[in-house]
């Protein structure tokens, strides 16, 4: 970690990271848990989505260090994770594909 | 220490105002391989049953007519101006990564070889630039589409890595005082242009990787036959392809917006509307790409919605015309050529634009689509858009690159023939294409109505030529005896009017502290009461700056050899399986190249 | 950004690096959103070829998920050790990183030959050809990733070691991190969902 680069907010520390890796760890297992379970059928997918969603929040703001960092590389990402659903969203309607 | 001049020099330059020299000169070496392209189609098509050109012949024209035009000459072109002015006009010494700069040129030069080479090989590219599977898929043993595949990949490569250059440069190297809204329009225009390619060549990068594999491998991306869907290549291209057009025209929007008020001494009209309107363009650019697909079947709803997004970007678009129109209204005109130009520009855009807008109703556009009525809007917002809007960039800051001003009256005289070449080019397209002459058909029978225009519009393309000549003929007769310049010729209103003609290799003396936009202009002038411009006393505009020791990057060699790394390794892919082991020479070459390059410190002499 | 933001980063070179390569990541996300989105077209075009219910074996892709995440963890606690100017401790995070990165791919070459030998290749179908591209470009990723973390772990044995060794170990990270959380939705979209 360099002096010169400015932190908004102070970073976690080891121990904080690993509870971090705890709680992707569950997620995870409740992920593959869920796919196995029958009966709750079309719910499957918006849970793993939002499941998924979760982890990728988690590693992108915690392990990535942009809920700490300065505003602007958070801007520059969210352009790019926007932009992906909106334009690919369009192009799967136009093949009659929903998805989620 | 290795001295100013010779081959080794501008091999490992990591200077941005050299690098922006090699994409001009390149990109002007490519404009006469295009332009050759386009004459040659329209010598076939002057008369009804051409034979200058064959079919296959034929269709190797006009895909390399339009991968030229598009790929290797207004994109580096742009690129070109780009990386001259974009750090002087945001105050700084150079771009945020210089070799990765060098690399990009590199990288760019070598994939437009690897394209030329295909001419020399067999055959070049006739598939489209637009490359449309199956007809790109099919075909394997003949390797033109792979050409074209990788060559657009390896093209891709360059620009993706100056976007990321430019990007990162205008967020983090603008001179103290300098806000983004503070920034000269030209440079904001980059940066969306910038953003563009970020987010559109990566999609395009896909599509032409399952293209290669499709021909090489036999995937089943884009075959029906497989089980996969062509209609996908062509999304996976117009989410590429219309960005791009705005990529291919916002710069020249840049440069219309500081030539204007410049030369009519007032204020560009509306500049925060500008600047957005250039914003909206980017992001609703990305909304708008199935007016392509109009007649592929997509549907009444995806039909309507690509209609009315299409529609609504003419808003902005507008906004801009506008916007220019007020700058001149009431200016104190100088119409000098860079004027001129930029005037043309606005002219010519705004009919090629009105033709657009007519594409963008469906049904109409069904008419319209794959005829020359497509032909004539597109050459209007991009000849005469890009093109005369790049020219007049070129005349406005030739003094400033290199110490000379072209000469007024020959430049007149270009931009005459060349408005009045395009005009008769493109202007009868419009009643061949509603006459329904289909595109891309090497020619066309007789009593079919289509002979005069075809032939007044080979006649354009001949005037347009002899424009050309006449640039290069101004060009020339500027190196031998054109007038000095000085540091500011045309009573500029940015910063690289503040140094001198050429600048020198560090930019600025001191970096400037920035109060405004259009700082330069506020050093010079003050206004009374009634807005007139008053000179200010020489004192008044000593700015004291930041003094620093300037440190330089150096030289490097490693860019160059890491693209030429990457050219034997496309070589070899287009020659699978035999090829595997030239790719693998040219991995290692790039891998050396880039690992070097990591090694070695940006600033050789390193004092603290 | 606020004219306030600008001037504190102004120049600094670790900040002008970090915003490199959020740009750069910003790019790759339209890239494998476009595979993605490929795939999810295809993913039920299976011709004669085996579906994804047949073939897939989630326990043993979340095993090697999981392993993924974990690298995850050992990249930040490599950087972590950056911060404290503890070349031993992050080479043995970073070394760390690389061999579960090398593990994945172990998992994703074992997995993929027994594909094969089950009938899905890259030609069989889209929903073959789709998949292996998907996953070989994020295998790639992650081989190129492994390269970095080795190369940068070795360059802290040599006199090559720039004072600002934190920021280069940050930046990897970011690249690193980035391919993991790819692989997030990959395993979800993919392979959770596919089945």
């Amino acid at each position: 970690m360099t002096v010169t680069t400015a932190q908004h907010r102070p970073y976690p520390r080891p121990r904080d990271y690993w509870l971090i890796a705890l709680i992707l760890g569950v997620i995870t297992a409740a992920e593959v848990t869920v796919t196995y379970l029958d009966f709750l059928d079309a719910a499957v997918a918006p849970m793993l989505l939002v499941m998924a969603a979760a982890k990728f929040a988690i590693v992108v703001g915690w392990f990535m260090h942009l809920r700490f960092e300065a505003p602007i590389y958070r801007r520059l990402f969210l352009i790019g994770i926007v932009a992906v659903p909106i334009l690919f969203g369009a192009v799967l309607f136009t093949f009659g594909i929903l998805i989620g | 220490m290795t001295g100013n001049r010779g081959l080794w020099h501008w091999l490992t330059t990591t200077d941005h105002k050299k690098i922006g020299k090699l994409y001009g000169v390149t990109a002007l070496a490519f404009f006469v391989v295009g332009g050759v392209e386009a004459l040659l189609i329209r010598l076939q098509l002057a008369t009804p049953n051409g034979e200058i050109l064959s079919a296959d012949a034929y269709n190797q024209m006009f895909t390399m007519h339009a991968t030229t035009m598009v790929f290797l000459v207004v994109m580096p072109a742009a690129a070109a101006l780009t990386n001259y002015f974009l750090p002087i006009l945001i105050g700084a010494r150079d771009v945020a990564f210089p070799r990765l700069n060098a690399l990009s040129y590199w990288i760019f030069l070598f994939g437009g070889l690897f394209l030329t080479l295909s001419f020399f090989v067999g055959g070049a590219p006739d598939g489209g630039w637009f490359g449309y599977a199956p007809l790109s898929t099919q075909v394997p043993e003949v390797v033109r589409m792979d050409y074209w595949a990788l060559g657009l990949l390896v093209l891709g490569l360059a620009s993706v890595l100056s976007s990321v250059n430019f990007i990162t440069t205008v967020l983090t190297l603008r001179a103290p005082g300098m806000t983004l809204m503070r920034m000269p329009v030209f440079a904001w225009m980059a940066t969306v242009v910038s953003f563009l390619l970020l987010f559109s060549l990566p999609i395009i990068t896909i599509g032409l990787l399952q293209v290669y594999l499709d021909r090489n491998l036999g995937t089943a991306f884009f075959s029906a036959a497989g089980g996969g869907d062509p209609i996908l290549w062509q999304h996976l291209f117009w989410l590429f392809g219309h960005p791009e057009v705005y990529v291919l025209v916002l710069p020249a929007m840049g440069i219309v917006s500081e030539v204007l008020p410049t030369f009519s001494r007032k204020p560009l009209f509306g500049r925060p509307f500008v600047i957005f309107s250039g914003i909206a363009i980017g992001f609703m650019g990305f909304g708008v790409w199935a007016h392509h697909m109009f007649t592929a079947g997509l549907g009444p709803v995806a039909e309507a919605a690509f209609a009315l997004t299409t529609m609504f970007i003419a808003v902005p678009t507008g906004v801009k015309i506008f916007n220019w129109l007020g700058t001149i209204w009431g200016g104190s005109l100088r119409l000098k050529t860079p004027m001129l130009f930029s005037l043309g520009f606005i002219f010519l855009f705004v009919i090629g634009g009105l033709s657009g807008v007519t594409h963008s109703i469906a049904p109409a556009d069904s008419q319209q689509h794959d005829t020359y009525y497509v032909v004539a809007h597109f050459h209007y917002v991009l000849f005469g858009g890009a093109v005369f809007g790049l020219f007049s960039g070129v005349y406005y800051w030739w003094p400033k690159v290199t110490g000379k001003l072209l000469n007024e009256r020959i430049g007149k005289l270009h931009f005459w023939l060349m408005f009045i070449g395009m005009n008769l080019t493109f202007a009868p397209m419009h009643i061949l294409g509603l006459n329904g002459m289909p595109r891309r058909t090497y020619r066309y029978a007789e009593g079919l109505g289509l002979d005069l225009w075809n032939l007044v519009a080979t006649v354009g393309s001949f005037t347009i030529a002899a424009s050309v000549a006449v640039f290069f003929w101004n060009a020339y007769r500027t190196a031998k005896r054109g007038e000095v310049a000085g540091n500011d010729p045309w009573d500029g209103r940015t910063l690289e009017w503040s140094i001198s003609s050429p600048p020198p290799e560090h930019n600025f003396d001191v970096v400037p502290v920035v109060h405004s936009e259009d700082d330069f202009w506020h050093r010079k002038y003050t206004e009374d009461a009634s807005g007139n411009a008053i000179p200010l006393a020489a004192s008044a505009q000593a700015d004291p700056g930041h003094p620093e020791t300037i440190h330089l990057p150096s030289p490097s060699y490693y860019p160059v050899l890491s693209a030429a790394g990457i050219f034997v390794m496309v070589v070899g892919l287009v020659y699978l399986p035999w090829g595997l082991s030239v790719v693998g020479g040219g991995a290692v070459v790039t891998l050396w190249g880039l690992f070097g390059w990591s090694m070695e410190p940006l600033t050789r002499e390193d004092h603290g | 950004m606020s004219a306030a933001v600008h001037e504190e980063h102004a120049h600094d070179p670790a900040h002008i690096r970090k915003v490199a390569m959020w740009v750069f990541l910003g790019s790759e996300c339209l890239l494998f959103g476009t595979l993605i989105s490929t795939f999810l077209l295809y993913r039920t075009r299976t011709g004669d070829g085996p579906t994804a219910a047949e073939i897939f074996d989630i326990p043993f892709t979340s095993i090697s998920s999981f392993i993924l995440l974990m690298s995850s963890l050992t990249m930040v606690l490599a950087h972590h050790s950056t911060g404290r100017k503890d070349w031993r401790q992050m080479r043995v995070w970073l070394v760390a990183t690389a061999l579960l990165g090398m593990t994945f791919l172990a998992g994703q070459v074992f997995e993929f030959t027994g594909f094969v030998e089950e009938g899905l290749t890259v030609t069989t179908s889209p929903f073959g050809s789709s998949f292996f591209v998907l996953t070989s470009f994020h295998g790639t990723h992650v081989a190129v990733g492994v390269l970095m973390l080795l190369v940068t772990a070795l360059m802290s044995y040599t006199g090559r070691w720039r004072p600002d060794a934190g920021m280069d170990v940050e930046l990897v990270g970011l690249y690193w991190h980035f391919v993991d959380i790819v692989w997030i939705v990959i395993f979800t979209v993919v392979y959770l969902l596919g089945v």
